[in-house]
């Protein structure tokens, strides 16, 4: 199924909504390009929480993130949260949903935690069930994410690029490029992050994703990456993400930070330093593309 | 047997190894690895339920709090992804909890915090008008029944838990509590900041009964023969003030519904 209506985050930079930022959002102090909340903090009845997002939403454009939905799970997908989801997609009309190639819950417990799938045929033909439900449900296309993964499976037979790229063609839905779990994954498998970025099918990216990671180490002593969104952007990542706009130009881009979180102010900065590569990589794309014309 | 069985039986008890179908890192079963998940999952519970309980762990120190939440995280896992909601047991886990013994009331201080994120995210609606109570002549005022408002809590304790509760948030000094004075504690939110009422322990009947929809009346005689400490003006006029109802109806004609 496709969806063709639905509106789009605009191309520029926002932020993770947190409850103590709503005041200079909303007086004007602040002014990022739209704000990212996570959904399952919005499916109470009423009080505070949905008052802010109402108020929200008549200033930004909004991108709805899932954390619980568990599309990679073994279990059936859980009605009652779909039905949660459409109630607050129908009642906030966000520019974007987005939820994880992971999974949460089995059985009765909910981990809390966005968990590994094996990448293989089985595997992929449940993920894309799983997204087909969910956008006839909601009625939108959805922007699927990559994961950050600290262990991998001896059943995979497939490259998670080529995971994602095979669901994002059979189901019609959108990829949600998080650049930190690219860096996170490629150093805890000793893979190629720029090879990963030139391997990803750029056209059906709706959003970028940019945190913070923190350094452990594995079994063996190797340097063992934990997406931890406690700190600023790393280094690595920044030169991750401006090769990718130079490749795909100007999207959508979130600085997520979700523990430790800094005053508003420090987080427009970061915000700030994201959009001046946004421009930077965009424009000269555009000028290597107008020379070739 | 299926992946994500073995995969949730080894992240929810160290004791399990991790699951067989990891790929191995120099012919080794990566455990360090497999831990970030055990650790995610733990701590991230244990972070939902400092927030929603931030008082108890105040009252226990950190690592006590660690502790008991990380017990009952493996008794208690989650149903469901809505953070908000997670601990409704933990109340309960804290009265039965052994090393916690020592102070008893720390299990209804845990249901004071849990009602109050309760009521927090509970609907939103208008509360009663108290001017509005003008319109009934005062032969009406037996029949009147309240309809509480829907994040309206109200519980009672054989301990100072309110008292506690406002001591922690820097109103008045812990010192000066008797922890074995029973109270009880009116929960409301009337806009969308959550108010905390400590009261006799006498008030509870009432509130209890009129909150649950009983005529003013049956509810005024509720109130514990020959207690002294019920104040049956102040309780009314708390009920109307504090934002406790959304709405009066008089018993005889309840068809008509709310005014």
């Amino acid at each position: 199924m496709r969806f063709s209506s639905v509106p789009r985050l605009p191309a520029g930079v926002g932020i993770g909504f947190k409850p103590d930022f709503f005041d200079g959002l909303v007086d004007g102090t602040h002014r990022p390009a739209f704000l990212e909340v996570h959904a399952e903090n919005y499916m109470g009845a009423g009080g505070l929480p949905h008052f802010q997002l109402g108020r929200l939403r008549e200033l930004y454009p909004i991108s709805l993130h899932g954390v619980g939905l568990s599309i990679g799970g073994e279990r059936p997908l859980d009605r009652e949260h779909l039905n949660r989801l459409r109630l607050l997609i129908d009642r906030y009309e966000p520019a974007s949903f987005s939820e994880h190639l992971a999974w949460s819950s089995h059985d009765v417990a909910y981990f809390n935690d966005l968990l590994p799938v094996a990448y293989n045929r089985d595997t992929l033909d449940r993920v894309c069930d799983h997204i087909d439900l969910v956008q006839e449900y909601l009625r939108c296309r959805m922007l699927l994410e990559n994961p950050s993964t600290y262990v991998e499976f001896s059943s995979s037979t497939m490259d998670e690029v080529d995971f994602l790229a095979a669901i994002a063609r059979r189901t019609g839905c959108g990829l949600l490029l998080d650049v930190n779990n690219v860096q996170v994954s490629c150093v805890n498998h000793r893979r190629d992050p720029f090879a990963y970025l030139d391997a990803f099918p750029v056209e059906a990216v709706g959003e970028i994703h940019l945190g913070g990671h923190a350094e452990d180490q594995d079994d063996l002593g190797d340097r063992l990456l934990i997406d931890s969104h406690d700190r600023p952007v790393d280094a690595d990542v920044w030169v991750l993400y401006a090769r990718l706009v130079r490749r795909m130009g100007p999207c959508a881009t979130l600085i997520e930070w979700d523990n430790d979180v800094p005053p508003l102010a420090e987080l427009m900065s970061e915000a700030r330093r994201a959009g001046e590569i946004l421009h930077a990589e965009a424009l000269e794309k555009r000028q290597n593309t107008g020379h070739r014309a | 047997m299926s992946g994500q069985v073995d995969f949730s039986r080894a992240l929810v008890d160290p004791n399990v190894p991790p699951p067989s179908g990891l790929r191995k890192e120099g012919g080794r079963i990566p455990s360090r690895r497999f831990n970030v998940y055990r650790n995610n999952v733990t701590v991230s519970l244990c972070d939902a339920l400092a927030q929603t309980f931030p008082v108890v762990r105040q009252m226990v120190g950190d690592e006590f709090f660690a502790a008991m939440a990380r017990e009952f995280v493996l008794v208690h896992p989650p149903k469901s992804p809505i953070m908000s909601g997670y601990g409704e047991e933990f109340p309960d886990f804290v009265r039965a909890f052994g090393p916690a013994a020592s102070l008893p009331y720390l299990a209804d201080l845990a249901r004071l915090e849990f009602l109050q994120v309760e009521a927090f995210h509970a609907a939103d609606a208008a509360p009663f008008e108290p001017g509005l109570l003008a319109t009934f002549v005062s032969e009406q005022l037996a029949d009147l029944r309240f309809r509480a408002h829907p994040a309206t809590r109200i519980i009672t304790s054989a301990f100072a838990v309110a008292s506690l509760w406002f001591a922690h948030h820097g109103q008045g000094d812990l010192g000066d509590i008797d922890p074995a004075r029973p109270e009880t504690v009116l929960i409301t939110r009337p806009d969308f900041a959550v108010r905390i009422y400590r009261l006799p322990q006498g008030a509870f009947p009432f509130f209890s009964s009129v909150l649950a929809g009983q005529p003013l009346g049956v509810g005024a005689q509720e109130a514990l023969p020959g207690d002294e400490t019920f104040d049956l003006p102040g309780a009314l006029a708390l009920l109307l003030e504090s934002g406790a109802t959304e709405a009066v109806t008089l018993e005889k004609d309840a068809e008509h519904g709310p005014i």
